[in-house]
């Protein structure tokens, strides 16, 4: 498509998802998607939501980049590379136990 | 078993407050791993966490006659640890991003959203397989500036719940989700060359 052409849907594309009823425009779906993401949007809001996935490729595609996101970051730690401390070493907590007197 | 905890935490607080024997000790033994874990993760250097353990207990057994119990003992000790692990960071701050601004989602002047077509999107089991990108997938979060990077290791590392993170920053929750939405949006960003299979700049 030119890129006029290309211009004109997006055109049409921002004009009926501001003005057709039941619609959000990717702005609002900007907003809603951190209630989204929580699971607090009401139902109602959620079909709208769910709708724009549907009809909005650029949407649909930044979410799913963007639940990769999520998911990287929570398990890019877990390479047992670094492993988390069980328990606090012992000299550590015989430090802290003589810092007060305890 | 959220009420078995919570009373146990108050009958530790009063032996403590009572300086019965071994209580103190019990309290250190109780939330110190998991403290520092926390202090682990945000500073990046054992020793630093260490340190910062031993600070936040030397504080919270001076300060306990202030713990009011409205929010749970845990949170209480992690808001104490996380703000002296935000303190260090900050006297020795490494080369982050300051701002996350330009890395925010772009949308035209008809609201419409800007995002070039993925014709490729790696999963994360593909890229979590290969030890260089996850190297990198730290890098990057490290990169992020230490109020966006803290939400993000809270919210989606530790799995706290929105609620949780709110009383250990003492911020709103409404306030944690948009520093949290920011910080995943910029992250995506940063990422974007990974995940789409490109050489990462």
């Amino acid at each position: 498509m030119t890129s006029l052409g290309s211009r004109f849907m997006r055109k049409m594309k921002g004009a009926m998802l501001s003005w057709m009823p039941g619609m959000l425009t990717c702005m609002e779906f900007e907003i809603f998607l951190i209630d989204y993401m929580e699971g607090t949007l009401p139902a109602g809001q959620r079909r709208v939501f769910e709708f724009h996935i549907k009809i909005c490729r650029e949407c649909r595609e930044y979410l799913a980049a963007y639940r990769y996101t999520i998911e990287l970051a929570g398990r890019a730690y877990d390479d047992g590379s670094a492993p988390l401390p069980d328990e606090v070493p012992e000299d550590l907590v015989k430090a802290i136990l003589a810092a007060r007197n305890c | 078993m959220v009420q078995d905890r919570e009373s146990d935490d108050s009958r530790l607080v009063d032996a403590i407050r009572r300086r019965e024997p071994g209580s103190f000790e019990h309290l250190v033994r109780r939330y110190g791993a998991r403290l520092l874990a926390t202090g682990r993760r945000i500073l990046r250097d054992t020793q630093l966490a260490e340190d910062c353990l031993q600070e936040t207990f030397i504080k919270a057994f001076d300060k306990l006659d202030m713990f009011e119990g409205r929010s749970g003992l845990g949170t209480w000790l992690h808001s104490i640890m996380v703000n002296q692990a935000l303190m260090k960071l900050r006297k020795d701050k490494p080369g982050r991003l300051e701002q996350i601004d330009d890395l925010m989602p772009q949308f035209d002047s008809d609201t419409c959203r800007i995002e070039a077509p993925w014709s490729y999107l790696a999963t994360p089991d593909e890229l979590l397989e290969q030890q260089q990108s996850r190297q990198l997938v730290q890098s990057q979060i490290e990169q992020l500036p230490e109020n966006y990077r803290i939400v993000l290791q809270l919210r989606d590392i530790e799995e706290h719940d929105t609620a949780t993170v709110a009383e250990i920053l003492g911020i709103t929750q409404g306030a944690v989700k948009v520093r949290l939405h920011r910080a995943r949006a910029a992250l995506k960003a940063l990422l974007e060359p990974l995940l789409r299979g490109e050489e990462m700049p």
